[in-house]
């Protein structure tokens, strides 16, 4: 399986951060908020939060457990146990970030969408992942992609992130 | 978690489904501060509360539970059913599953019942109380609550105070607690305190030993209405021998204890009127965090129905 490694994911993490950067520039400021789709996304977001906050431009960082939206529950039959949702701000006229690590489908995104809208009523919502691998469900597009990993020979995208898997890696 | 179509006692299930479905009752409160007080997850889903036995608490906590999870919820009640008709608990098994419900709830005043139930039923089936057997919700609750307060229920002495032989309460929160790591001690009425021999739980019948047992929780267990003020049971006398009076709530407060209780409370008989605005009571705690955990059990079980066809 061809591997995209850490250094790679760096860069593509700083230039992520540095488009995040871009964005805010054109927001009031204090109003744009990370929400990181746990669990590989809330670490995205943590992290990008973090380099945002190196750069003298902090943003709001919380982090969002989409299982209660998923729409293919009834067809699961074994759980994983919930996490907290983690929002310590008012959704309400802020310019939220969603931020993911792989978009398939579409679903997660959709679910996280209609999960995001009863915190409150934010002025803006847009899409970020770490890798966009195609085959979309939904009419569902990213704002912003670090690779684009979208081919008939990807059969799978495995994202490793260190505090999570003790390692940073794209394996597809 | 591991498929499991349904919730008849805390023995039956594993280390790792009762911490998944504490974790996730963490999960399930935080929803209780959103604007929105729903989630979708059990949109379309029906259930239905069937009790043979009266209660307010735990079938309002359930159904608010199943309400916040978006399902259609259903009141079969004992007194508004055919029961008082004669009809056997085979034939409403039978009407039951025609009706295709998703989670059946079911307290019964003997043990067994909801197991029967289940047996027949492709429902998810949870049992709210079946005779002195079990009652599994208010045991999750009660850990809930206990892991809340101290952020774990490892190493924490729980003393349950009361009729334990007749409580169901008492059996399946001491199952859970144990289960957990806490220790446990029984104290009541000699005669309805079962032996540690039987138990292996110490076992008391005066304060004076509670309190050099060194608790760190006191769980009064409610007093059943029918025993009270017969001749065997005066309210005041239990009140004086094994109830919180205001002194003993006295040095409650000063050992920095805390006072659970399934609820409803009798005022004066297990506790004072006092004790009910105790800084430490964690009463009301329970009746919420009954709601979170009910939740976690109806989003963690499995029904059989159908889910296409």
């Amino acid at each position: 399986m061809p591997t995209i490694e850490q250094p790679a994911m760096n860069q593509a993490l700083d230039a992520w951060a540095e488009q995040l950067i871009g964005y805010a520039a054109q927001l009031p400021p204090g109003k744009l908020a990370l929400v990181g789709l746990i669990r590989r996304g809330d670490i995205l977001a943590r992290r990008l939060s973090e380099k945002l906050r190196a750069a003298g431009c902090p943003a709001l960082c919380g982090a969002l457990d989409i299982s209660l939206y998923r729409d293919d529950w009834s067809m699961k039959s074994s759980k994983p146990a919930l996490h907290s949702s983690y929002l310590p701000f008012s959704t309400d006229d802020m310019y939220l970030v969603i931020i993911d690590d792989v978009i398939n489908t579409g679903r997660t995104i959709r679910a996280a969408l209609n999960a995001l809208f009863e915190y409150g009523r934010p002025a803006g919502v847009r899409l970020e992942c770490l890798v966009d691998r195609g085959g979309r469900q939904l009419p569902i597009h990213p704002d912003y992609t670090a690779f684009t990993l979208d081919s008939p020979d990807v059969e799978d995208v495995v994202v490793h992130l260190s505090e999570e898997d003790g390692t940073d890696s794209i394996s597809y | 978690m591991n498929p499991r179509k349904d919730l008849l006692t805390i023995s039956s299930l594993s280390d790792e489904d009762i911490h998944t479905i504490l974790d996730s009752a963490s999960a399930m409160k935080d929803i209780f501060t959103k604007s929105v007080k729903k989630v979708p997850a059990l949109k379309g889903k029906s259930v239905l509360t069937l009790f043979y036995e009266p209660s307010t608490r735990t079938r309002s906590s359930f159904e608010v539970a199943a309400h916040r999870l978006s399902a259609d919820v259903t009141t079969f009640t004992v007194s508004t059913s055919s029961v008082v008709k004669g009809e056997s608990v085979h034939d409403t098994i039978d009407t039951l599953m025609s009706m295709k419900m998703d989670y059946i709830i079911v307290r019964h005043k003997n043990s067994g019942i909801p197991a029967v139930i289940a047996r027949h039923c492709k429902a998810a089936v949870i049992n709210a109380g079946d005779g002195a057997h079990a009652h599994p919700s208010q045991a999750f609750l009660d850990a809930f609550t206990i892991r809340e307060k101290y952020g774990t229920v490892a190493g924490k002495r729980v003393v349950i105070i009361g009729d334990i032989l007749h409580s169901r309460v008492a059996r399946s929160t001491s199952v859970i607690l144990q289960r957990l790591g806490a220790k446990v001690a029984y104290m009541g009425p000699g005669p309805l305190v079962p032996p540690e021999k039987h138990t292996g739980i110490p076992r008391f019948t005066n304060w004076e030993s509670v309190f050099e047992w060194k608790p760190d929780v006191i769980y009064l267990l409610r007093v059943q209405n029918e025993r009270i003020d017969t001749p065997f049971f005066p309210a005041q006398d239990y009140h004086q021998a094994f109830g919180v009076t205001g002194e003993r709530l006295r040095r409650i407060d000063d050992l920095d204890l805390a006072i659970m209780h399934p609820g409803p409370v009798n005022r004066g008989v297990e506790l004072c009127d006092d004790a009910l605005e105790y800084r430490n009571s964690l009463i009301c705690n329970q009746v919420e965090n009954g709601i979170a955990a009910r939740m976690s059990i109806l989003y963690h079980l499995t029904p059989q129905t159908p889910v296409h066809e």
